[in-house]
């Protein structure tokens, strides 16, 4: 590793940038680790804070400050005596005094290292889309994210597949051929200088004759190597293009939930995370999904997302209304072969008997046509010993789709495998 | 004190064009500018490695003539992304995994892309060859810059201050640190995170006592660390049972231990050899953490004789550049421009107001030491005899070799730097806890107190409460007895006691007790876990 002092002097510069990532990823998720207690419950708040269609996004997160430090042992401020320099003094003559702030501030050279985002009480960082999905499903007792199928349409697609040796004129990559023909020359280029020199050394030692008909021979590989042609037929490179299945190209999401009095905090929470949970699936799938928000107590009303999980209203609970909203908004805007339209549904059951079967007969003939897929989420009341089922839920149980599927959630713990059932049942079908 | 040279007479020599209304105009006339030598070097701010590398020979040929002796060096272009990594674990390219980086790392990230702070473009670390890091986002002009200060200023100390010619090895530092992080890591897998994290956690929190002050510790070597591990471990396998070897020991010279025994202040060290009840494994991480910290020893000591040298030499090899009409206006507005920002020193009633600068005093100790060399004044003459008037680069490299902060401050703070930074000392005590007392100033009666304080407040003891090993494993009990000796009757927060010690009871394994004890040897205070 000892250089030697050179007289010409030589520059040591290595480039470093295309080194794979390391010792970063490891810490950060050693940080993660340590206080995932205290992010998670963070991360909830911020949950809860955000909008269904920015959950997976990254983002910005604070935690309490107390226990990030580590503990070392430093002088109490408010014992013995010290004498410290202080710089920028414009007014004070020795023998002045000058109030004291409370616990003494911090004098002396310490605190150099400002700007770490860092407070005593708080601190912020940014968390990566990935980690905060991971926290994020960590309540949902996830197992591995699996890929399910559920509703696919897929449209046939040409993409991009790198270059090849035959295609359609208008298809042809000049740089690429260009590239490809500066190969060739230099390949050739070099086995013919190789041949000559060969050639030019037996030269040396061949008697007359032979010289003469090296002469000519090396004649030939000059011209020829002069004559290297700019572009053969070798040379061209065609930008290929392979079919690729990709799904149908829109999705529609359509909420709808109970928004009466008997539907608590908690309950919006579960539905909340349902369809947190539904959207992610569909944007992945999909790549953007529209959301539609129809809140409904006796009467149905789109609102926006603010005001669907946030707003209480009073009143009774009508559910049909609601579905005939649905239908009307995919009437509207929904309508065609292009758009996937799922409608994922979130109430505690109350409803009447009269108003229960008129909504599954509904369901069943008007809108499942129309649908990839409708889900609905029973969010039972806790109190009662009895879990009666609930009236919308043993309406619906009069449906028999496979475009449609119900189940009871109670926790946040049943989320996931409440998911799960529900768009696995397509496939056991 | 900071003002950068004024470049704008280096325009061309118009006849006389007004002065701007704003500037006092100067009472002496600019000098005329001098006939620039030769063409920039490079132009423009983009950088290409062919600019770096004339830019490069050109500062080794002003460095050479100067006289600065430097380690090889090694350029590393990274990317934003790994300077924050980089950072994150104080600047050694391989480290250990822990946490407490992952933290540093999220909370750089954040102030980064907020656009907070631009990242610290420069980061050097006492290595053999030095490892000078180049951002690919910074500027030509910033580029050089770091190239000056990181390359040719902090190598330089690094290489010739006695502090870390005796305390460190720079050529094996890398080849220790891979080997502990593969350790770590190794034992991560054997003995599962939770427990090697408790560890370093606790080791961590005593960094700051495993590290011997006046003794040379030995010599770092990877490969010598892992056979005496092997040995020690095959050793262990063989015959040891701590309980038994403890009592074994005592059964000895138990009294004669308890008597003889000298305080310890290197508490990582006793601990990784005498705490009954720590594995094999437990205690090399122990021994981990003590060596690294013993190699950042020097760093903490010379904060401001090493940022001050390198500003110092940034500062003088651009000018330097810029007299040989290597680089041009533009070239030197740019980087004067970063200059100033580090060197700024915010009075202390500022909202800015982060402590001391350290860049700031360094940078001013060692421009007054070339000030008072080339131009000295009667009252340079007074205070500084043995170096007004002489060679001002022996002057530097003398003051760059010899010193630590505390002893730079007190050889060479001189009584213009004190004026210009407007110093003065203040009293908190007992008697007044509402108030500060302003003890001096910088006059002619304060110069000397000024400087004495301000020395004495880089000394490690300021900050670093001491403390040390004071008994352990007496008859009647395992206890630990530390000693914390109190000066200026500056006791322990308790709080931080409180963490610290229940970390050192983890390492211990057995009851811990700190004693505060002044001067006169009376106990002050107990604290017990």
């Amino acid at each position: 590793m000892v250089d030697r002092v050179s007289p010409v002097h030589a520059m040591r510069i290595v480039d470093r940038r295309s080194d794979p990532p390391g010792r970063g990823a490891v810490n950060r998720e050693r940080f993660v680790r340590r206080f995932k207690d205290e992010i998670k419950r963070a991360a909830d708040d911020e949950f809860r804070r955000r909008s269904i269609t920015d959950v997976g996004k990254g983002g910005r997160i604070s935690i309490p400050g107390r226990g990030l430090q580590e503990p070392f042992l430093h002088h109490d401020e408010d014992s013995g005596s010290r004498d410290f320099v202080l710089p920028g003094n414009r007014e004070y003559l020795p023998g002045d005094t000058i109030a004291r702030p409370p616990g003494g501030g911090r004098g002396g050279p310490e605190g150099d290292e400002p700007g770490e985002g860092e407070s005593r009480d708080s601190f912020a960082f940014v968390l990566s889309r990935e980690e905060f999905l991971a926290l994020f499903f960590d309540d949902l007792e996830l197992p591995n994210l699996e890929r399910t199928h559920f509703g696919d349409v897929t449209l046939e697609r040409l993409r991009r597949a790198g270059y090849s040796r035959s295609g359609a004129p208008q298809s042809l990559a000049p740089a690429m051929t260009v590239r490809m023909s500066i190969a060739r020359r230099i390949a050739l280029r070099g086995a013919i200088a190789e041949r000559i020199e060969e050639l030019e050394r037996a030269l040396e030692t061949a008697d007359p004759p032979a010289r003469a008909a090296l002469h000519a021979e090396i004649d030939r590989l000059r011209r020829r190597r002069d004559a290297l042609p700019f572009i053969e037929d070798v040379d061209r490179r065609y930008r290929a293009h392979t079919p690729m299945p990709s799904p149908a190209t829109r999705a529609a999401m359509l909420c709808l939930m109970d928004v009466s009095g008997s539907m608590d905090e908690r309950k919006k929470d579960l539905a909340k995370r349902f369809f947190t949970l539904l959207y992610l699936f569909l944007e992945r799938k999909y790549g953007q999904v529209d959301v539609v928000f129809i809140r409904h107590t006796e009467t149905a009303e789109e609102v926006d997302e603010r005001t669907f999980f946030h707003d209480t209203l009073s009143g009774g609970t009508l559910v049909h209304p609601a579905l005939e909203l649905a239908h009307k908004v995919i009437q509207e805007r929904y309508i065609g072969d292009t758009w996937n339209v799922y409608v994922a549904q979130a109430s505690d059951g109350d409803c009447g008997a009269d108003d229960g079967a008129r909504s599954a007969a509904y369901v069943n003939d008007v809108l499942l046509p129309r649908l990839r897929y409708f889900a609905y989420v029973d969010i039972p009341h806790v109190n009662g010993l009895f879990n009666r089922p609930s009236d919308l839920w043993q309406s619906y149980g009069a449906i028999a789709s496979p475009a449609f599927a119900r189940r009871q959630v109670h926790g946040r713990g049943d989320i996931w495998p409440v998911f799960r059932q529900l768009f696995a049942r397509k496939e056991a079908a | 004190m900071t003002r950068p040279k004024d470049t704008s007479g280096a325009a061309t020599a118009a006849p006389e064009r007004p002065w701007p209304k704003l500037l006092a105009k100067p009472s002496l006339p600019l000098p005329a500018p001098a006939p620039r030598a030769a063409e920039p070097i490079a132009r423009g701010s983009e950088w290409t490695a062919a600019a770096l590398e004339r830019f490069d020979a050109a500062l080794a040929r002003h460095a050479r003539r100067l006289g600065l002796s430097t380690f090889p060096i090694q350029y590393e272009l990274i990317t934003a992304e790994q300077m924050i990594d980089l950072i994150s674990t104080v600047g050694m390219p391989v480290h250990y995994p822990h946490w407490s980086f992952g933290k540093h790392l999220v909370a750089q990230e954040r102030t980064y892309r907020k656009g907070l702070s631009g990242l610290a473009y420069e980061i050097v670390i006492n290595t053999n060859p030095s490892l000078v890091y180049l951002m690919e986002t910074n500027t030509l002009a910033l580029q050089v810059l770091v190239m000056a200060h990181a390359a040719y200023g902090h190598n330089a100390f690094f290489k010739n201050n006695y502090l870390f010619q005796q305390f460190t090895q720079p050529d094996s530092i890398l080849d220790y640190l891979k080997f502990a992080r593969d350790y770590v890591m190794q034992c991560e897998q054997t003995y599962g995170w939770r427990e090697v994290e408790k560890i370093l956690d606790c080791c961590h929190t005593l960094a700051p006592y495993g590290v011997d002050r006046y003794r040379k510790p030995g010599r770092l070597s990877a490969r010598r660390e892992r056979e005496r591990q092997a040995e020690r471990l095959r050793f262990a396998e063989r015959h040891y049972n701590p309980d038994l070897a403890h009592l074994d020991s005592r059964r000895d010279d138990a009294a004669s231990q308890a008597q003889a025994f000298e305080p310890q202040e290197n508490i990582l060290y006793f601990i990784e050899k005498h705490a009954p009840r720590l594995a094999p494994w437990q205690r090399e991480l122990v021994r981990i953490v003590r060596k690294v910290s013993q190699y950042f020893y020097p760093q903490r000591l010379t904060k401001v004789a090493n940022e001050g040298a390198a500003t110092f030499w940034h500062y003088t090899l651009l000018h330097e550049l810029y007299d040989a009409g290597e680089v041009d206006d533009g070239f030197m507005l740019e980087w004067l421009s970063n200059h100033t920002d580090v060197v700024t020193q915010p009075p202390f009633d500022s909202k800015s107001y982060r402590g001391l600068n350290p860049y700031a005093l360094g940078f001013a100790i060692y421009r007054d030491i070339r000030r008072i060399c080339e131009v000295p004044t009667d009252e340079d003459r007074a205070w500084f005899p043995e170096i007004a008037g002489r060679s001002w680069p022996e002057a530097i490299h003398f003051a760059m070799a010899n010193f630590k902060d505390e002893s730079l401050i007190e050889q060479y703070l001189s009584p213009k730097v004190m004026r210009d930074l407007r110093l003065f000392v203040l009293h908190d005590g007992p008697e007044d806890r509402d108030h500060y007392r302003v003890l001096a100033i910088h006059n002619e009666q304060g110069y000397l107190r000024l400087r004495q304080a301000l020395a004495a407040q880089y000394r490690a003891e300021a900050h670093v409460p001491q403390i040390e090993v004071a008994r352990a494993g007496d008859d009647t009990e395992r206890a630990l007895l530390l000693h914390h000796r109190v000066l200026d009757g500056r006791l322990l927060d308790a709080e931080g006691v409180d963490a610290v010690l229940a970390h050192v009871k983890e390492l211990w394994g057995f009851d811990v007790v700190l004693e505060e004890v002044d001067a006169a040897g009376s106990r002050l205070k107990v604290h017990r876990v």
